[in-house]
């Protein structure tokens, strides 16, 4: 019988965080914006001599924010401290962050699982520190630009309570969303705003060992992430299978190659040397000050979900689904406020035709412009039978696409659905003298003809027969023809 | 007006300047002729700023003629250590490995001297990044004493001591880490001041140790040491260290009377190893004080054994990363000959860049914040330190200022302590517990032991300068030792 294993996943998540300014001087914090690379500098954030670091407060305030969303506690009394290293990205030869005391620690946050119950993550520490300038490799050398050195950074750093990639997956996405939420990053992952470390070991199920971890540093997308875990459990599972020893190390992901690859040498066996910060003093946050960061909180995906399953009645994926993101939670709630059909309705057509245009079409929310109030409108057209849904698809993806009020897009398309039993009637007469064979069939016991026969009524009549009217019209017509 | 106005205090000159009796051009002018005559025997400047200072002193000129926005300071010259940032002019720690650097702005308090009006001279050696008690371990030159050309300034901010000692400047800025302002003040007969750490901005100064370093002025009296911290202290926004209270006007309050207030004599610092004419020296001046109308109590600074281990660790811990920005990619001495990667270019201009003290201190302070070793040394260190801050608010609880030698003897000769690292980390002994307490302390000359100058210092409460200078003042008033001119 062979040995089955159980991967142990933890997440360390570095998250820029959206201030106008950087972590510890006045230079825009906006690089991504920047004409030409070191144009957003000063001496603090190059580590000239001589300069000195100042805390920025707002982004002092987005870390207690993040902290108080995963149900962190504040420290009212945290200290930054200096990460030794030597690196061309890092002007000063070390990095401010934070060590003993981080602005928040002990949180935790509930991944929805797929079950009903949701699976808890011990979120340890969210702390503040600061990017480093970006590298640039060429032949010979390197370029540096410090646009990026100094951008407030925060590091969100969970415990090894993941049991599969899928758990991480859904742990990450879900802070991504939160941040979203919040509107401290963007979640723009191809900017580089929102980067992945995994410490994974394997051991065997049912063990509670923790056995010797890799880290896999600098994933950058979701893909990444699921890819490189999946594949360093397998690769850990073989060195055990194979008698070996998991040796602990930082590695790296070779995307193309699709394979961890070992760092040691650059990134190994580092000793940071840390210690605090002499040239800031300690944060010392009153409890007044918590209390109205915390009263900034709105309210979070996880809370949203619920609201949703109760207010509007959804099942539980489809309101994850519609809380996922807050502009889409918005947005639905907005569509909600301006319809008369129910929120389920609602549901199905965001769920559906809506977000298989997004994600066609590869367009984020912010960048489709269609008002919630005519949306409403089309979803009652079809609620009242006034179209067909097909053809309320149809109108749709015209607004989509090229905007326009619904009501004269249906008119435009000749779309309105008809009820009129004798334009019906003309219809299903003729298919029926087309197709005497699958008539037979029918009054053969054939039921499952009559879809088939439907199908054919909404072709001819290009959708706008109500599928009601035409199904009792269709089955007592054949009836009829029963002697 | 002729004669000898550059040996004149600040006070002095500025009287002569608003009276147009002299100004600010020709006293710049004389004062640079004076540098370009004599500095070359004693090598206090490591750069002379003349076409800044001629610029400096025609606008001071202006400013005086216009009468509009005079302040103390303007026209007066004077020198900086060259650990102090100077827009366009070089700063170089006397570190080879900072010998061309030119910085892209000024340290706030050269901002705040230049709106003063004041008119910089130059830039004056050290030891390098302030590491060492003599100016030998300037990468460029050995400053001498003005008393003696045979003898040490003291260090680290020698040239700062020897420069006004001199009369090369009117008053100087010096940096003090661990008594580097008041040992060379008391080597070369000149009052100065370490401030309460975080009264005066450290933006801009390259650090040494960021926790200890305060930038202080060095000058001929109590009275123009006063006005030169009135007019660079306070809080500043780009040094998160700096106390928000407001500065006091010093100057203003340096006559009121002494009598009645207590003059503490910490026990510890008056063993054996002191020189004897130094100890015959401060009990002079504290007769003097008796003869004023203060009392005299003995009392205790009981961790005082551990202040120069502490002031070690912890300078070498902070220095050794404060140092790391030093790697040749992006100011300063870049060595990349045949270098295989960046660590080789970090290696090798560390290696050609860095003196000998500096590399052992860089050494020794990573070797004391890496893992396994943090708790027993860094942390440790901390702790004591928290005990040597109490031991000075105890102490200071029961008097009004403490009073101690700056150094157990006068200057010493060149050469005398360089092989010995410990022999010359002992020459700081009255002075390092200071800094890791960060109370303020004024020294002035005392008296004179063997024809060498003998410096006393004043200790006082936290954020107290006010009562060292009413205190010093007083002492000034009655005794002529600062007004003593070296023969040079
Ligand atoms: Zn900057």
């Amino acid at each position: 019988m062979t040995q089955t294993y159980e991967p142990v996943i933890g997440l360390e998540i570095h998250a820029e965080l959206l201030t106008n300014s950087k972590m510890f001087c006045s230079c825009s914090a906006d690089y991504g914006s920047a004409p030409e690379p070191n144009t957003l500098i000063c001496p603090v954030c190059t580590g000239l001599p001589g300069a000195l670091p100042v805390v920025n407060k707002k982004a002092v305030e987005l870390a207690a924010l993040v902290g108080l969303a995963l149900n962190c506690s504040i420290n009212p009394h945290n200290t930054f401290a200096r990460k030794n290293y030597y690196y061309p990205d890092l002007p000063k030869g070390y990095q401010i962050s934070q060590y003993e005391l981080p602005i928040a620690s002990n949180g935790y946050l509930d991944i929805p699982g797929d079950t009903e119950n949701p699976q808890r993550v011990t979120v340890r520490r969210v702390h503040i520190e600061e990017d480093t300038a970006k590298l640039t490799h060429e032949k010979n050398h390197a370029l540096v630009d410090f646009n990026r050195a100094g951008v407030p950074l925060l590091e969100i750093v969970s415990e090894p309570d993941m049991r599969n990639v899928e758990a991480a997956l859904s742990y990450a996405t879900r802070i991504r969303a939160i941040l979203r939420y919040l509107e401290v990053n963007s979640g723009d992952m191809e900017k580089g705003v929102l980067r992945f470390e995994a410490n994974i070991s394997v051991r065997p199920s049912g063990s509670s060992e923790l056995r010797t971890r890799t880290e896999i540093k600098n994933l950058n997308s979701f893909r990444a992430l699921t890819r490189a875990s999946a594949y360093e459990i397998e690769r850990q599972i073989k060195v055990y299978e194979a008698g070996g020893e998991v040796v602990q190390e930082t590695l790296g992901w070779d995307e193309a190659r699709g394979v961890t690859v070992s760092q040691r040498g650059k990134e190994d066996a580092h000793d940071y040397r840390y210690f605090p910060e002499p040239d800031l003093p300690p944060l010392q946050l009153e409890p007044a000050w918590i209390a109205s960061i915390k009263s900034l909180l709105p309210e979070l995906p996880d809370a949203k979900t619920r609201r949703f399953m109760e207010q509007y009645e959804l099942k539980r994926q489809e309101a994850i689904l519609l809380t996922s993101e807050k502009p889409l939670a918005d947005y639905f709630e907005a569509v909600v406020s301006k319809s008369r059909s129910s929120p389920k309705t609602i549901h199905s057509w965001i769920a559906g035709e809506f977000m298989r245009y997004m994600n066609d079409s590869e367009l984020a929310l912010e960048n489709i412009d269609l008002p919630a109030e005519k949306f409403a409108q089309l979803i009652d057209m079809v609620t009242d039978k006034t179209v067909s849904g097909n053809s309320g698809k149809i109108v749709l993806n015209e607004m989509l696409k090229n905007g326009g009020v619904p009501q004269e897009i249906v008119k435009a398309k000749n779309l309105a659905q008809v009820s009129d039993t004798g334009f019906i009637q003309e219809a299903i007469e003729k298919i029926l003298s087309d197709n005497p064979g699958e008539v037979e069939q029918y009054l053969a016991g054939k039921e499952t003809i009559v879809q088939w026969l439907m199908g054919q009524v909404a072709r001819s009549t290009k959708g706008k027969a109500d599928p009601n009217v035409a199904k009792e019209l269709l089955v007592k017509t054949m009836e009829k023809r029963r002697k | 007006m002729t004669g000898q106005f550059h040996t004149l205090p600040i006070h002095q000159i500025h009287q002569l300047l608003i009276d147009k009796k002299i100004s600010s051009m020709e006293l710049t002018q004389a004062m640079l002729r004076r540098a370009y005559e004599i500095d070359p025997k004693i090598s206090s400047y490591v750069t002379i700023t003349d076409d800044l200072a001629l610029e400096q002193a025609r606008q001071a000129d202006d400013r005086i003629a216009s009468g509009e926005n005079i302040t103390p300071l303007t026209g007066i010259p004077f020198a900086l250590k060259d650990c102090i940032s100077t827009r366009g002019v070089r700063t170089t720690c006397s570190s080879k490995i900072l010998a061309e650097y030119v910085p892209q702005y000024s340290a706030t308090v050269v901002n705040k001297l230049a709106d003063a009006g004041a008119v910089l001279m130059g830039k004056t050696n050290m030891d390098e990044f302030g590491m060492g008690s003599s100016c030998e371990n300037s990468a460029f030159v050995d400053t001498r004493n003005p008393w003696d050309l045979e003898r040490v300034p003291g260090g680290s901010s020698g040239g700062s001591a020897a420069a006004v000692s001199a009369s090369l400047c009117s008053f100087s800025l010096g940096e003090d880490t661990g008594g580097s302002v008041r040992m060379p003040a008391g080597f070369c007969n000149v009052t100065g001041i370490k401030p309460t750490y975080g009264r005066v901005s450290r933006y801009g100064l390259i650090s040494l140790v960021s926790s200890f370093d305060c930038i202080g002025p060095m000058t001929r009296d109590v009275q123009d040491c006063a006005i030169v911290l009135e007019a660079i202290a306070g809080k500043d926004e780009r040094d998160s260290t700096t106390f928000n209270s407001p500065v006091p006007q010093y100057h203003q309050d340096l006559n009121k009377s002494v009598k009645g207030m207590t003059i503490g004599i910490p026990k510890e610092y008056f063993v054996s190893g002191m020189e004897a004419g130094v100890e015959s020296s401060i009990q002079e001046a504290i007769r003097t004080y008796e003869a004023l109308g203060m009392k005299v109590r003995e009392v205790s600074l009981p961790n005082t054994r551990y202040a120069l281990p502490v002031y070690y660790l912890l300078l070498m811990a902070e220095a050794s990363s404060n140092l790391a920005r030093f790697d040749g990619t992006r100011f300063g001495l870049s060595v990349s000959e045949n270098a295989r990667d960046v660590i080789d270019i970090y290696l090798q201009t560390r290696r050609e860049g860095f003196g000998d003290e500096v590399k052992r201190r860089i050494m020794l302070g990573a070797y004391a914040l890496s893992s396994g070793y943090y708790d027993a040394y860094y942390l440790k260190a901390q702790k004591v330190r928290t005990l040597l801050r109490r031991d000075f608010e105890t102490a200071l609880a029961s008097v009004d200022i403490l009073l101690a030698p700056t150094s157990p003897t006068t200057a010493f000769k060149l050469g005398e302590k360089t092989n010995d690292p410990l022999e010359m980390y002992l020459s700081d002994i009255y002075v390092v517990a200071t800094n890791p307490a960060g109370v303020p302390a004024l020294a002035l000359p005392c008296g004179f032991s063997k024809g060498m100058p003998v410096g006393m210092q004043l200790i006082g409460r936290h954020l107290d300068e006010q009562t060292l200078f009413q205190v010093g003042h007083a002492y000034q008033q009655v005794t002529d030792w600062h007004e003593q001119l070296p023969p040079i």
